[in-house]
């Protein structure tokens, strides 16, 4: 077929970041492709990158601003479409700014919390917190990788002092040992499961996978350790065991690379691979035996998601993982290394461009004095040393009266929190509500001005992908109606409130194009100082840390040092706390992805791929649910001390016996109903994966 | 390295390499219909053969390998009769309507596409099982591309499979089954690959219809 136009392109979903090409007839996407020989993709595409664009043209985009009717009359009860008017711009923007300036005059900028938005660019990320930091003088800035790799970003850090994936997926095809844990990589992270795959198959590689589900890809492991929810740091400790047991860890790695390893093999005395078999369930055997494919392979890698971080003890489950990485020397190589795989399109760039409560973009502290001075002065204004809160602690501010104002860019709290009764309770409170986004979502029903914003297709700027790619997207298409692209509402905005703080100076919200907040954003970030939109243009992509024009990017991390000097082993003590299933509630809820479908949902349930995967499904396993009386396709009520959903149940041995997983895209099914808000206590990450539930049939 | 001469053309090239990498390389062009550069080839089509001095048939240049020595003919008389009759055979058993690679072959090659119109055609019932592409067997000429993307080269799903001999040998599903009672997961990633438009996106095959009526 022939069409109008062809646009190279960044696909809007999961943190591969393919390069796509959108097939456009009509002022339409019909279809997608992928360049042959672009990384990090090379031609492959899963279903929502080949088809599911088509959300872009949905006839529910948001087209003009929104302010709701009954705005400031007593409680703020949840409204449709039909309880909001339209407005024009200058209407909306004024009544914005108005608002906003009147909560900071009366209560001062921590009266805000701010949301930034995985989905959008990193420039549009880098305006936001600027407008949050600048102008309203709070560091109350988070977005959902709160929610989702926290834990991951934590451990890290406190390991290693940098929490980005530290290969490359190009280097996938060619690793040798591999370790997938807490990842369903087939479904989450479709493009790299087939280099993963493609490892194992062509290249003869070893894949262990460590998970209490048996995902797809587990078909293609030599070992599937499927323990117990919760117990992941006993297995990775009796790991940890062996290998010292055994000696079969790096002593030049660890004596050059490393630190406090004598007082952390004493500590693993407890973890016998016999006691942590009675923890974990996982025979002791195939513990040894995964200890000893990882630590005797000369390169291995280890891959994980959710199931990691999003723990109650998640930063100690990644320490644990960094652990047996630094023990074996599994770091600073092609085909080594410490992988989150990233679950939005730009959860990467968000972070990186400041989308956290404790820094400004590049991971510089926000209690850091030189800093501080630094962003002063490129911002013209005095800037607030005190770390903000977390997406959860600004929800139970909200709850607590604390913070009276969100303005949230893209995000959709009200689908992805934990405990959603009390989070909707808290939200009821609010004062103020702005939303920017393209669609009118689950937490829009609480909002008071709602802008409508861009999608992927109707702006230019970068995502920056799972293993640190800067990558372009290009404009397609003008927004429909009168949205408009959100780093220039967002300026528009930020401009208006400042004109009614008096500020003197203005903290510059001048841009004219992407590429110019790019600019100044890489001239205050070391790392980003030799990418440049027009460098992206020629060479397709750029892997940060790249830190002048000549550098060629970062592909692979830690190759002579790590960022806190010397690689940490923590000692870590098996903790329990998850809610432990009980005689009425005897089940162990675990929430998560599907293939067809992305986060929230807000995209994918409008889009054709609604159409494979419509509903929620409970999977049970096949002894479970015939002892307790369950079958195929029966629709059952799932109930927590939290609440309850009605959802269909599939009778499947993906899932352990006393184990049933739900996902997390259907508003029908609003599994985050169950969840239990219970945190980790550095990361500050629910406990999505664990919740005692009981099945009822209806 | 070894030395072949290509159309009498004296050509270094490394062994383990094609008589089709010998020819690219040297800037000569040989048509292809089943090979694709991110597949395994699969030497079914025969488009690509050549006439190889002391060979007795034509070889398809996409897997044989180069030897030391070697005389490839690569537009011998003998090699464009049998690209023209591959192209000829194709029309007359397969609709080539969406294959504008084989249309500027059949024009270059001054293929007959009705030479062989009495034979059967090979004509399958359009199958439309799932929300993202339709499956048109008809336009389908067994070059696998698509069982290749969706095993072993690329995706690892096995879904797709050839079934059949001789005539009847056709694509599908392990049993026939529907797509999505398949391990199929609508990558697509074999829409991608098909020359013929076999395969195509179920947007794409409806603004078609539409315009054709």
């Amino acid at each position: 077929m022939k069409f109008d136009r062809i646009v190279k392109t960044t696909c809007p979903y999961c943190g591969v970041g393919c390069q796509i090409e959108l097939n456009i007839k009509d002022d339409k996407i019909i279809s997608a492709g992928a360049p042959e020989n672009a990384a990090p993709n090379f031609g492959r595409l899963c279903a929502k990158g080949r088809f599911g664009t088509d959300f872009t043209h949905h006839h529910s985009r948001l087209k003009m601003p929104l302010i709701r009717k009954n705005i400031d009359s007593g409680l703020r009860e949840p409204v449709g479409l039909e309880g909001f008017r339209e407005a024009s711009w200058d209407e909306a923007l004024d009544l914005a700014a108005d608002r906003i300036s009147e909560t900071y005059k009366k209560s001062g900028g921590d009266a805000f919390g701010t949301f930034c938005c995985a989905k959008a660019t990193n420039e549009d990320n880098y305006i936001f917190q600027k407008f949050a930091r600048s102008t309203l003088k709070t560091n109350n800035v988070d977005h959902c990788a709160r929610l989702c790799h926290s834990a991951s970003v934590a451990g890290l850090q406190k390991a290693l002092g940098s929490s980005a994936m530290s290969n490359s997926i190009a280097e996938m095809k060619d690793l040798e040992v591999f370790i997938v844990t807490g990842s369903n990589t087939t479904e989450t992270h479709p493009v790299i499961s087939t280099f993963l795959r493609e490892a194992v198959v062509k290249n003869g590689a070893k894949l262990i996978v460590i998970d209490p589900r048996k995902t797809e890809i587990t078909n293609f492991a030599v070992l599937h350790l499927q323990h117990r929810p919760g117990t992941d740091v006993a297995l990775f400790q009796a790991m940890a065991n062996i290998i010292i047991e055994e000696k079969l860890y790096n002593i030049d790695f660890i004596d050059s690379r490393t630190e406090n390893f004598e007082i952390y093999s004493k500590s693993l005395g407890e973890f016998t691979p016999e006691w942590v078999e009675t923890i974990t369930g996982v025979p002791s055997n195939d513990i040894k035996e995964a200890a000893r494919i990882y630590a005797n392979a000369n390169s291995a890698a280890v891959y994980w998601g959710m199931g990691i971080s999003q723990s109650v003890h998640g930063t100690d489950n990644t320490m644990s993982i960094a652990n047996i990485a630094l023990l074996c020397g599994h770091l600073g190589k092609p085909g080594t290394g410490l992988n989150p795989l990233r679950g939005q399109n730009n959860v990467q760039g968000c972070s990186d461009t400041g989308g956290l409560p404790a820094y400004y973009p590049g991971y510089q502290s926000v209690a850091d004095n030189d800093i501080k001075i630094k962003f002063e002065s490129k911002w013209k204004t005095s800037l607030n040393d005190k770390p903000g809160l977390t997406t959860l602690e600004m929800s139970d501010a909200a709850g607590s009266g604390l913070i009276t104002d969100f303005i949230i860019l893209g995000e959709n709290p009200l689908m992805s929190e934990p405990d959603l009764n009390a989070a909707r309770h808290h939200f009821s409170k609010l004062k103020n509500v702005i939303m920017i986004d393209i669609f009118f979502n689950e937490s829009a029903e609480y909002a008071d001005i709602i802008f409508p914003a861009a999608s992927f297709a109707e702006k230019a700027g970068t995502f920056t992908n799972s293993d640190r790619r800067v990558q372009l997207i290009q404009q397609a298409f003008d927004t429909p109606g009168e949205a408009q692209v959100d780093w220039e509402l967002i300026q528009e905005l930020a401009l208006r409130v400042e004109s009614r703080l008096d500020r003197k100076e203005s903290s510059g919200f001048e841009f004219s194009s992407a590429s110019e907040i790019w600019e100044e954003m890489a001239e205050l970030v070391p790392p980003f100082q030799g990418i440049s939109h027009s460098r992206l243009e020629k060479e397709g992509g750029v892997h940060w840390p790249c830190p002048d024009v000549n550098h060629p990017g970062t592909p692979y991390l830690f190759a002579d040092t790590f960022p806190r000097g010397k690689g940490l082993f923590n000692i870590l003590e098996l903790r329990l706390e998850s809610e432990q299933p009980s005689k009425e509630y005897p089940y162990i809820l675990s929430t998560g992805r599907v293939l067809y479908h992305w986060h929230g949902g807000t995209m994918t349930r409008r889009s054709v791929l609604d159409k494979i995967y419509p509903k929620a499904l409970a999977e049970i396993n096949p002894e479970a649910a015939e002892k307790d009386g369950f079958k195929n396709g029966e629709t059952v009520t799932v109930s927590s001390l939290r609440g309850s959903v009605s959802v269909e149940l599939k009778v499947t041995d993906r899932s352990p016996k006393g184990v049933i997983f739900i996902s997390m895209h259907f508003s029908e099914t609003l599994v985050n109903e169950l969840t239990n808000d219970l945190r980790d206590p550095v990361a500050k990450i629910p406990d999505f994966k664990i919740s005692a539930v009981k099945i009822t049939s209806q | 390295m070894v030395t072949v001469y290509l159309n009498d053309i004296k050509k270094e090239i490394e062994e383990n390499k094609t008589i089709l990498d010998a020819a690219l390389e040297a800037g000569i062009h040989i048509p292809t219909i089943c090979f694709h550069e991110k597949l395994t080839p699969p030497g079914l089509c025969r488009q690509c053969v050549v006439e190889v001095e002391g060979a007795r048939v034509l070889l398809p240049s996409c897997i044989t390998k180069v030897t030391d020595g070697m005389k490839i003919k690569t537009d011998s008389e003998r090699v464009i009769r049998a690209r023209r009759t591959i192209l000829e055979m194709l029309s007359g058993s397969t609709d080539l309507s969406e294959s504008p690679e084989l249309a500027v072959q059949i024009e270059k090659y001054g293929a007959d596409s009705n030479r062989f119109k009495d034979t059967a055609e090979r004509k399958y019932p359009v199958i439309d099982d799932n929300p993202f592409y339709m499956r048109d067997y008809s336009k389908c000429i067994l070059c696998e591309r698509c069982v290749q993307v969706c095993s072993s080269d690329v995706q690892f799903s096995y879904a797709l499979t050839t079934t059949g001999r001789g005539y009847t040998n056709k694509i599908s599903t392990f049993y026939d089954k529907k797509l999505p009672e398949t391990s199929c997961v609508f990558c697509g990633n074999c829409v991608a690959v098909c020359p013929t438009g076999a395969l195509i996106s179920s947007n794409e095959y409806n603004i078609k219809a539409e315009g054709a009526e």
